[in-house]
């Protein structure tokens, strides 16, 4: 009896542990993993990535996501190579696509992501751009863009003019809009990186010239100051400001400047990335639908095309502690699920980069205006920082310069090959 | 960025000394040393090695001196170079003069004089980067304050940071106004300190007004004319904060100092060469400094 009470006891005490065990395993379980999450202090970054951050937690209750947000342009590509390189990077961080990517050496610092399911949602022309020795390392987060001009419809309405498909056509818009006393094209030196449009936006007709300059650019071969179809995009600066077509305060003006101008139907131009279609949805919601886009015009209208820019990364860090949760949060960016947080949070700017990402109805003019460059099959071209490592990091202010006059566009294409191959050095590329 | 600062070149050396035993044991020395080897010693020597290297922060390949010769290649370095100059020269002469005649204008019989000392004091107090961001918004070429005053009397004001002929100079009348009250300050303690006797004695002979300032004040302001020229000449040479804040170098490069040249090849990831950079600014003080500091203290000691 003492036997069989003990053995009863023994029996229940095992049981009842088994059964305290199971229902701890999912106790454990719960128990929050907190992903830390470093992006960009961009207007358009912080909603997005909060709203997701939201969504997801909401999914997974034993998930945790800590946004934490870090200055852009080169201050910020500082700051990601210094905490890569300390082992302090996030579990989770958004980074740029294309040259920008291959410069923090992803074999060594990324986590490979090539086998993940979520990776078969992503589009080819994006994996291209995040990826290292045939190895895909990111998902996409917001939206492909063009690089070309965004225009104002009302003052195109008004002067009966038409998009151009040449750059000839665009420089007698250029004075018709000048004579009808509105500022033709708007540029706003003080935001230095607002001066490159010209240039980089030009490379789908640089490479519809010569399809091989990149690849020659990368290996020493070409040159921005000898090759005749790239100087065209300094060139095409000397134009405009020789015309009078800009505005008095070029020097001065920020970005913000040039947004309102362009709003406001002061401006009738503004050369830009259309990632500015979210400032203006939020800054100028009532003229938005006076906002058109075309791509910087080349010399033949056969041959019109749009210079396109692939969006940022979602990366994870090999040094991060939560590899497993880290790749549930991409998968759940890369779905359409994702997209469709990221259009209510922000808007639409351009279409995704993941497979199923539908446009909503009431997509802005400038948006359905990029659109059908990108359903042709030739209508988009990467942009060079997409298919070449090398970007000088002083083209900014080589643009401000020829932009006002101040050196000649051959001197500035030159100056810019110099900058080029101390990028093309540091990167240790063969040729240089 | 790492190097030690530039300051330190222009203590003067004390004569040496024969050697006395010191009355403190060795390790009594041991914990300042440390600390002068861990932040001041390790870092000098590693950015001097740095700065012969490729060095991405992930790995590093030695050039050898490939990164000075890639420095003095560049265009806009050598344009750096001279605006340094430029600013430094400007700025250290017109803190010197304007400094000295306010010194002499705020340690005479006025009205208010110690309200009137802390008003030109005051721009030292603010910080740099608020001045930078106050100027450019007053010297905008069209909406600024100064140019709309300047067309209330029917002048059409220049682009003040937009002009590339103008950009530097303007940057260094703000860098003047912004330090002349440190100026002003270490001159009303030099004059103050000059004994009256030798006013009076001036007077004495007859001297007029001009006169006792040419002949006492100058000469006797001295030691405060090196501390003020050797200062400023410091900070002009290594400016940044107040460039970056106003132009960032711009218009293109036109108003680039050494200081934001390097700041830029730092921030573009070229880490070996912004290093080099530093090496040469470093020995650029260096050798403006020490001839300067040499000169103006063996014409103290021999008068």
């Amino acid at each position: 009896m003492p036997i069989h009470t003990t053995r009863r006891l023994l029996l229940g005490a095992v049981a009842g542990l088994a059964l305290s065990l199971t229902a701890m395993g999912p106790v454990f379980a719960q128990d929050p993993v907190t992903l830390s999450f470093l992006i960009d202090n961009g207007a358009q970054t912080i909603p997005v990535a909060q709203k997701l951050a939201a969504a997801f937690e909401a999914q997974n209750p034993g998930i945790k996501i800590d946004v934490e947000s870090r200055p852009g342009g080169t201050e910020g590509d500082n700051l990601i190579k210094t905490r890569l390189a300390t082992g302090e990077m996030t579990d989770i961080f958004l980074y740029n696509s294309g040259s920008l990517f291959q410069a923090i050496n992803p074999q060594q610092n990324l986590v490979d992501l090539t086998d993940e399911p979520y990776e078969a949602n992503v589009l080819d022309s994006f994996k291209k751009v995040v990826s290292s020795d045939g190895r895909v390392y990111g998902v996409p987060i917001q939206t492909a863009m063009g690089g070309g001009v965004l225009y104002n419809k009302k003052i195109y309405a008004d002067l009966g003019l038409s998009v151009p498909k040449t750059w000839a056509e665009f420089m007698a818009n250029n004075a018709k809009i000048k004579a009808a006393g509105k500022t033709a094209v708007i540029q706003t030196f003080k935001d230095t990186w607002t001066s490159q449009l010209f240039v980089l936006g030009d490379f789908y007709n640089v490479q519809a010239a010569e399809p091989d300059f990149a690849e020659k650019y990368t290996a020493n071969q070409a040159k921005f100051a000898t090759s005749p179809a790239a100087v065209k995009g300094f060139q095409h600066q000397e134009d405009v400001l020789k015309g009078g077509y800009l505005n008095a305060d070029y020097g001065a003006a920020t970005y913000e400047d040039g947004l309102r101008m362009l709003s406001a139907g002061e401006g009738a131009h503004y050369p830009m990335l259309t990632f500015a279609i979210a400032a203006l949805q939020q800054n100028y919601p009532d003229n938005l639908k006076d906002i058109g886009f075309f791509a910087l015009p080349g010399d033949d209208a056969a041959k019109n095309g749009l210079t396109a820019w692939m969006p940022a990364g979602l990366f994870i860090p090999k040094t991060s502690e939560h590899q497993e949760e880290a790749k549930k949060f991409l998968a759940f960016v890369a779905s359409t699920a994702g997209c469709d947080i990221q259009t209510e949070a922000v808007g639409v700017t351009g279409p995704y980069l993941v497979k199923g990402c539908a446009l909503p109805a009431d997509a802005p003019p400038s948006v359905t205006d990029l659109l059908p460059y990108f359903e042709k099959a030739d209508g988009n071209a990467p942009a060079l920082e997409f298919v070449s490592p090398i970007k000088g990091p002083a083209l900014e202010q080589i643009t401000v310069e020829v932009g006002s006059g101040i050196r000649p566009p051959a001197d500035g294409a030159a100056l810019y090959d110099e900058d080029v191959r101390k990028q093309a050095q540091q990167l240790g590329l063969p040729g240089w | 960025m790492a190097l030690a600062s530039p300051a330190a070149v222009a203590i003067a050396v004390p004569a040496r000394r024969p050697a006395q035993r010191s009355p403190y044991p060795t390790w009594f020395f041991l914990p300042a040393a440390i600390i002068y080897a861990v932040l001041f010693l390790v870092p000098t020597l590693a950015s001097l090695f740095f700065s012969l290297t490729r060095w991405t922060l992930f790995n590093w390949t030695f050039i050898g001196l490939d990164n000075f010769v890639q420095f003095f290649r560049e265009p806009f370095l050598v344009q750096g170079l001279i605006n340094t100059l430029i600013y430094a020269a400007l700025t250290s002469g017109l803190k010197v003069v304007l400094g000295l005649l306010l010194a002499v204008f705020l340690t005479s019989e006025i009205m208010a004089r110690d309200f009137l000392r802390s008003v030109i004091f005051f721009p030292v107090l603010v910080s740099t980067v608020g001045v930078g961001i106050t100027f450019t918004v007053l010297m905008h070429p069209t909406t600024g304050a100064i140019n709309e005053t300047l067309a209330l009397f029917g002048i059409k004001g220049p682009g003040w940071l937009t002009d590339p002929r103008l950009a530097l100079i303007s940057v260094a009348l703000v860098d003047v106004w912004k330090g002349l009250g440190l100026a002003t300050v270490i001159y009303i303690a030099g004059i103050v300190s000059i004994p009256q006797d030798f006013y009076e004695a001036a007077k004495i002979d007859g001297a007029n007004a001009f006169q006792r300032f040419w002949n006492v004040t100058l000469p006797l302001a001295r030691p405060a004319t090196i501390t003020v020229v050797i200062l400023s000449l410091i900070g002009g040479l290594r400016s940044f904060d107040l460039i970056w804040s106003m132009t960032r170098g711009g218009p293109g490069f036109t108003s680039d100092v050494l200081a934001s040249v390097i700041y830029k090849q730092y921030q573009a990831g070229f880490y070996g060469l912004s290093t080099a950079g530093n090496v040469v600014l470093f020995i650029l003080v260096a050798i403006i400094i020490v001839p300067v500091s040499i000169f103006l203290n063996r014409k103290e000691r021999t008068p």
